[in-house]
């Protein structure tokens, strides 16, 4: 039985294991947007940031921005053109460093990420919510401002705080207790490939 | 604007420029109707009820995206423009390039779009869209006549990352091509954003077949191979890809691919290559066609 969660972070441990495969998550308050060279910056290269991220929500993205005059509706000096996201799955060695250095309960991406991450999830505390990838002008639409913005010469991979209101329904797709759909429906497309090749005549 | 001789067309760099520029911008807002029609046919057909709900925001973005004049999706990938030119047209070659590429630095410090584009090494953003050999700019002929066409497609990083090439052998067979890819459309799962357009190259150098995969990603929807043999081929990876469960954002379902289409080319007596590129939904692509009579700009 599928669950809705509304949350707005920071959540607990507890709140994240509580999120389970097939419920759905509205987020409200505070997001993140973190991706590849954000990460490469902050793990392998280790730069730190200012921004606490403990207990919040990341997001797999590098948006479309407009500078513009900083004010209390652009509090950083940035409007949002376009927001999606990206493919998680290049960011998956980044996960455990996420959550035990930073504090990271949810990533937000498509695509779903490896046993790595799930290993990370069932042992801290966290979950992975899909969002429709290529769907961002409808994204955008729940972003209601940047908030914050750091490593800035990584632009436009920096580390970029979004204020949300109604951001989703996103799926929990990958959860604490070992459950990840990606890995579902990768069987099933397993099971089914010696079918699918066998009807278009390639013998086995 | 673009000049008529008497017999020939004249192409001016400067209406190249904002026509390259206009194609960028367009093509990352409206989406084609042939991908449109697809979603619809995928939609009626889908009988997995998550499936349905993500076909359904697909569907729902493409509508916020032209009602908000927005970008349908957050890459703007690679820049990639093709030019047709015809018979009877004059061009400057060089300058067309160089016009192709300011039209690009435009549109991304205009509009402003993201810059997708980093130095391969360094890493470096230039913040322009652009780079060594970037924007991407094919270039052919054709037969008709006092016209060029300038096709823009911006390739997006997350289904380009599902690119792959097998020089397989001719002992391998046609079976060795079907079962690569249904194995890398397997393997790509939701990283490439499905329902996806699964370009096939057959045949050719190990470049060409690579190039021939990205053709046939980019192709129209409801276009066919134009050999029998390739077109057949399409047909059945169609039904194979779609029959993985695989499903929109690799989530589960009926709708992995609109289509696999396959181009192909002649190949040495020992080989046998075969090549996947895949287009995510957001299948992006403008055009605009400079005659005598003026820019039609269209898909």
């Amino acid at each position: 039985m599928s669950v809705h969660h509304d949350l707005t972070p920071p959540i607990t441990e507890a709140e994240a294991r509580d999120l389970r495969a097939g419920d759905t998550v509205t987020l409200h308050g505070r997001l993140f947007g973190i991706r590849d060279a954000t990460l490469i910056h902050m793990f392998d290269k280790d730069r730190r940031t200012r921004l606490d991220l403990k207990g919040h929500a990341v997001i797999h993205t590098a948006p479309n921005v407009k500078k513009v005059p900083g004010s209390n509706e652009n509090p950083a000096g940035y409007a949002a053109v376009c927001v999606g996201t990206t493919t998680s799955a290049r960011m998956e060695r980044f996960t455990r460093p996420l959550m035990t250095r930073e504090g990271v309960r949810i990533i937000i991406g498509k695509g779903g990420m490896g046993p790595g991450t799930l290993a990370a999830f069932k042992e801290l505390g966290g979950a992975y919510l899909a969002i429709i990838g290529g769907a961002a002008a409808l994204e955008t639409t729940w972003i209601k401002a940047i908030e914050d913005v750091d490593l800035d010469d990584l632009n436009p991979e920096s580390l970029w705080q979004f204020r949300v209101e109604g951001f989703g329904p996103l799926l929990v797709a990958m959860d604490s207790h070992g459950n990840s759909l990606y890995d579902t429906v990768n069987k099933t497309a397993q099971d089914r490939r010696a079918a699918a090749l066998a009807a278009i005549g390639v013998k086995a | 604007m673009t000049g008529a001789a008497t017999d020939r067309l004249i192409i001016d760099p400067r209406a190249v420029e904002e026509a390259a520029k206009l194609l960028y911008i367009r093509a990352l807002k409206l989406l084609p109707d042939d991908i449109k029609r697809g979603f619809a046919r995928l939609d009626a057909g889908e009988t997995d009820g998550t499936a349905k709900t993500v076909l359904a925001t697909m569907i729902e973005n493409i509508a916020v995206a032209e009602r908000n004049d927005n970008l349908l999706c957050q890459d703007t990938g690679i820049p990639i423009y093709n030019v047709t030119i015809g018979r009877d047209v004059e061009v400057d070659g060089a300058a067309l390039k160089a016009a192709i590429r300011r039209g690009v630095e435009r549109a991304t410090r205009e509009h402003p779009l993201r810059s997708s584009v980093v130095h391969p090494i360094t890493r470096k953003n230039e913040q322009t869209s652009c780079g060594a050999q970037v924007p991407v700019i094919n270039i052919d002929f054709s037969d008709r006549k006092r016209e060029l066409r300038l096709e823009m497609i911006p390739k997006g990083s997350g289904s380009e990352n599902g690119s792959f090439l097998k020089m397989a052998i001719p002992a391998e067979g046609v079976d060795a091509i079907k079962a690569f890819v249904v194995d890398r459309v397997i393997e790509a799962g939701g990283k490439v954003c499905p329902p996806t357009i699964v370009g096939v190259g057959v045949g050719g150098t190990s470049d060409l077949c690579v190039h021939l995969a990205k053709v046939a990603a980019t192709r129209a929807l409801g276009t066919h191979c134009a050999d029998p043999a390739g077109a057949k081929l399409e047909a059945e990876l169609s039904q194979a890809v779609n029959a993985l469960g695989i499903g929109p954002q690799g989530l589960g379902g009926d709708s992995t691919a609109f289509a696999v289409h396959v181009e192909i080319a002649a190949t040495h007596i020992t080989m046998n290559p075969v090549a996947v590129n895949i287009q995510c939904h957001s299948a992006r692509r403008a055009s605009a066609t400079f005659t005598p009579g003026g820019v039609e700009i269209g898909t």
